[in-house]
């Protein structure tokens, strides 16, 4: 199977079209920047506290925001539903104003006390266990203190309720994704002694915490700080790699693609107003080695056919090398976009930012390959020829692919 | 030709058979239980793949120590010895302070007599000049600043205790393989993580509160249990007295946490030692712990242990007795803890714990992320199954697409899965959900390598040449592509290392694993498979591509 056989595109007749494209969605990200979205930082640059909770039914917003109200937080942003709509979860956020720097994690046991007691048992639950949000070791101390299979002292009792109270955990945490639907699921967990005792002592509240972060304004600038370092350190390596590789400018071009990609994939983040987290900035610094591989691939053949024919012009040896290059370009990048976009459709949540990072990125990272680095060595030459100099691009000394 | 394919072949063999060990060590059983055990645990050679935080479940928190409390500590110190100094030299009048609440480095001595301008700089010179830039001010007034080195000496100081009380506190908890390191990315900071903690507000409780260091009299005990110890007191606890757990070998005779009964109020609490260093018996010997009350706890205990020699005393440690020892006579601020055969072991770790119980300074959190149980196991769920939809469309696709070489590039990708698992499982590496989206991307990378040769293969078919020249010619050409393509990632990757924290961290790894693996898979491997098929076939027939 072949899905390019002998492509003749005029690349470079059409770059005006690709520069307008370039600029179009360029410009759209600074702008949405400056003036719109700004750039959306995760919790873990701009600081403050996220709490990810999930319920038993469809959250009612109105009803988390009353019961957090109430606790004294006037400006927590509730994203509901986060996620799929099935999996009913809530994400609370408070921005750092709200939480001194003094007592940060005030705002986390606010949300948590909040919905605590929004969620209260009523009189005939008072005072039970809460078998949505325990914690293995509390309900195995509750069963030792209770010993409903009236094990009395003996040796192995503290061993199998341990091992009782972990099966119940397993279940809610490792199977159900921390919600128990009805104490009597737990049939066949536990001993039909114990369901019996937690049928007696223990609710479901319907709600369960499922993790959170609190981060102070001073680690969020330096992690900020080391995110903006990495990427100029990123660039700067594949910038002086590409001068080793190939002449210097073959490294800028690669590098001025390189920019361009991630300031669109920045961009989007603001377009969308998706949050840029640490594992996004992760993302954008693989994108910038991996985005540099078709442009190497482009920029070995344009060398190679340079060597093999000085005479034709500069621009159709670089249309023909992109043409005879087309088919890997666009097989490598479609490739590792299949499996990222796996990532994106079925990597949940926490890996959201990441996946959607890569997707957009590779699409760029490989349009700019053929439609910003190669027409800019063009462009170089052109500016070079009018300055009435030698026109010519360094070849390669051996073949390559 | 054929022994050729037959060494390389018995080398690919033999790495597989080495990386899947690496991955599973040797499970128990072939069932789904037994294998995902084997993943995790560590076997001879191999250290088990790790589980990160965000996996397993747990809690990360970078803790500030307030260093400047510690250098305030010290200063306040100081301020009291050069007051006694001063009243030793019989110089009245002066007036030793710390002017500026925000400079606790910063000591100035006011108010010196005309007279005894000279005393009291000739003493300032003579005994604080090794630790402190002594500089006269204007009328009779003199400053000390802490030289800098003094000065972050304590500060790092402090901060290493801060670790050490952690530590020991986390121990008690029954963290597995908790991380409690100083943060590089901050100043006096300390990251701690603690994977598979399931009651995240208990630990931290115990973190955060200050350690509470405690002298009690012992009422009675040791018991092996508290039902035992209750018997004696009739089956209630009295008022005034309260049952606490030692810790094993508190005692002489007990191996393990056996129960004491003990006086509620103690004689002295965890604000009152001063210092503590292990020592010996000048009588016997016999290895002693050396400890320094302040003065106002020393007369309080001078008198109480004057009154209660022959007696027991116990020392507790955040609500567990830490040792129990005869008081053989009356101890004043000054006082050592021997006897019963207490071994020289103990006594370091004694002394350390009465010096580092109480934090040298407070601590306050900066970060914390809290993963619950039930977020790691969905997040492991969720990577597992884009990681088989990710490799499964793509093997499907180079099957499609490439035919015959197709099963090559898939033999060639999943043998570059099992050394990426290998890898992580002998290094002991790791594993984060980034981690596995890692993973994700070396499937995709990692198939690249085989494009970039078949297409050179195909190209080099369509000019005309055999198909053993195509694949000779496909795999030299590509060769320099691919070293390109894995280095430039490689870069990348080897900044986010360096950069990036935990999870992050976790991406990098297994991203530079994945390709190096791929290296190997995609040219090494896959050239043998390209071989062995070509030798089986006629000259000249075509290949499968």
């Amino acid at each position: 199977m072949e899905l390019f056989h002998d492509p003749k595109i005029d690349w470079l007749g059409k770059k005006w079209y690709f520069l307008g494209f370039s600029l179009i969605f360029s410009v759209a990200g600074v702008l949405s920047i400056f003036f719109w979205h700004g750039l959306p930082l995760d919790v873990d640059f701009r600081g403050g506290t996220v709490v990810r909770v999930k319920f038993a039914a469809t959250p009612n917003a109105d009803r988390i925001r009353a019961a957090i109200d109430t606790g004294g937080l006037k400006d927590a942003r509730i994203q509901q539903p986060y996620g799929p709509a099935a999996n009913n979860e809530v994400l609370v956020t408070l921005s750092l104003s709200e939480t001194s720097e003094a007592a940060l994690d005030q705002g986390r046991a606010t949300i948590i006390s909040a919905l605590t007691q929004n969620y209260a048992p009523g009189a005939q639950n008072q005072g039970k266990l809460d078998l949505d949000n325990i914690s293995g070791s509390a309900l195995a101390s509750w069963l030792e203190q209770n010993d409903p299979e009236h094990l009395g002292n003996a040796p192995d009792g503290q061993t199998r309720y341990e091992a009782q109270a972990a099966a119940v955990v397993h279940y809610r945490d490792n199977d159900h994704s921390g919600i128990i639907d009805s104490i009597d699921d737990l049939r066949g967990v536990v001993d039909p002694a114990i369901l019996t005792a937690l049928q007696q002592n223990a609710w479901l509240s319907g709600f369960h915490f499922r993790g959170g972060e609190v981060v102070g304004a001073q680690v969020g600038k330096v992690l900020q700080h080391q995110a903006e370092l990495a990427t100029l350190y990123s660039l700067a390596g594949m910038l002086v790699y590409l001068w080793f590789r190939f002449e210097l400018i073959y490294g800028v071009a690669a590098v001025v693609a390189c920019f361009h990609d991630t300031i669109i994939t920045v961009g989007a983040f603001s377009l969308s107003n998706q949050e840029i987290s640490l594992t996004v900035i992760a993302a954008i610094l693989t994108l910038i080695g991996y985005s540099m591989n078709d442009t190497i691939v482009v920029f070995d053949r344009i060398r190679e056919n340079l060597r093999l024919s000085r005479r034709e012009p500069l621009s159709d040896l670089v249309n023909r090398s992109i043409n005879q290059t087309l088919s890997r370009t666009v097989l490598t990048s479609g490739l590792t976009f299949l499996t990222v976009l796996s990532l994106f459709l079925f990597g949940g949540e926490v890996l959201r930012g990441f996946s959607f990072a890569l997707v957009v990125g590779i699409i760029i990272g490989t349009y700019s390959s053929i439609a910003v680095a190669a027409p800019m060595l063009v462009a170089w030459q052109d500016w070079r020829a009018r300055r009435g100099r030698a026109a010519t691009l360094p070849a390669a000394k051996k073949a390559r692919v | 030709m054929k022994t050729n394919i037959k060494t390389r072949l018995i080398v690919i063999i033999a790495v597989l058979a080495g990386f899947v060990y690496g991955v599973f060590g040797i499970p128990r059983g072939l069932s789904g239980n037994a294998l995902s055990q084997g993943l995790t645990s560590s076997s001879l050679f191999r250290n088990g793949i790790h589980l990160g935080l965000d996996l397993k479940g747990g809690m990360h928190l970078i803790l500030q120590v307030k260093v400047d409390e510690a250098v305030s500590a010290q200063t306040d110190t100081d301020v009291a010895a050069i007051q006694s100094d001063l009243q030793r030299n019989g110089i009245a009048g002066a007036v030793v302070s710390k002017p500026d609440p925000n400079r606790p480095d910063f000591i100035q001595v006011s108010g010196v007599p005309a007279d005894h301008a000279n005393d009291v700089r000739s003493l300032l010179e003579s005994s604080y000049s090794s630790r402190f830039d002594v500089a006269p001010g204007v009328g009779n007034t003199w400053t000390l600043t802490m030289k800098a080195t003094i000065e972050s000496d304590a500060k790092q100081r402090a901060l290493e205790q801060a670790i050490e009380v952690i530590q020991s506190r986390t121990n008690t908890l029954g963290v597995s393989e908790p991380i409690i390191e100083p943060y590089q990315l901050g100043s006096y900071q300390i990251l701690v993580e603690l994977p598979g903690v399931d009651d995240l507000g208990r630990v931290k409780d115990v973190i955060q509160s200050t350690a509470r260091l405690e002298a009690h009299e012992v009422l009675g005990g040791p018991w092996p249990d508290k039902q035992t110890g209750l018997q004696s007191t009739g089956g209630v606890i009295p008022p005034d007295a309260e049952f606490l757990q030692s810790v094993p070998g508190a005692s002489a005779s007990g191996s393990v946490g056996e129960w004491y009964e003990l006086r509620r109020i103690p004689i002295w609490g965890g604000t009152d030692i001063r210092d503590a260093q292990p020592g010996q018996d000048p009588n016997t010997g016999e290895p002693e712990v050396n400890f320094t009350l302040t003065a106002a706890a020393g007369d309080k205990f001078a008198a109480w242990t004057g009154a209660n020699v022959g007696k027991d005393m116990a020392i507790v440690l955040d609500n567990r007795v830490q040792e129990v020892a005869i008081i053989k006579g009356q101890i004043h601020d000054q006082g050592n803890i021997s006897g019963g055969g207490i071994t020289e072991q103990r006594v370091k770790d004694l002394s350390m714990l009465l010096r580092t119980g109480a934090l040298p300074a407070s601590i306050e959190i900066m970060q914390e992320t809290t993963v619950g149980p039930s977020l790691g196991a969905d997040s492991i769920h969720q990577g597992v199954v884009a990681s088989i939809v990710g490799m499964v469309t793509v093997m499907v696709f180079m099957l499609i697409y490439y035919r015959g070489a197709g099963i090559n590039a898939d033999l060639a990708l999943f043998l570059n899965l099992v050394i990426l698992l290998g890898f992580l499982g002998y290094s002991g590496a790791t594993l984060t959900l980034p981690g596995i989206a890692g993973v994700i991307l070396t499937i995709g990378m990692g198939v690249d390598s085989n494009v970039l040769i078949f297409e050179r293969i195909r190209e080099e078919l369509r000019a005309g040449k055999s198909p053993a020249a195509a694949v000779d010619q496909g795999f030299g050409h590509a060769w320099t592509t691919i070293v390109d393509t894995h280095v430039t990632t490689i870069v990348s990757a080897a900044i986010l290392f360096i950069f990036g924290t935990g999870p992050v961290k976790g991406f990098a790894v297994t991203l530079t694993f994945g390709l190096l693996a791929n290296l190997f898979t995609a040219v090494f491997v896959s050239r043998v498979i390209f071989d062995a098929n070509l030798s089986r076939k006629l000259h000249g027939e075509p290949i499968s591509i």
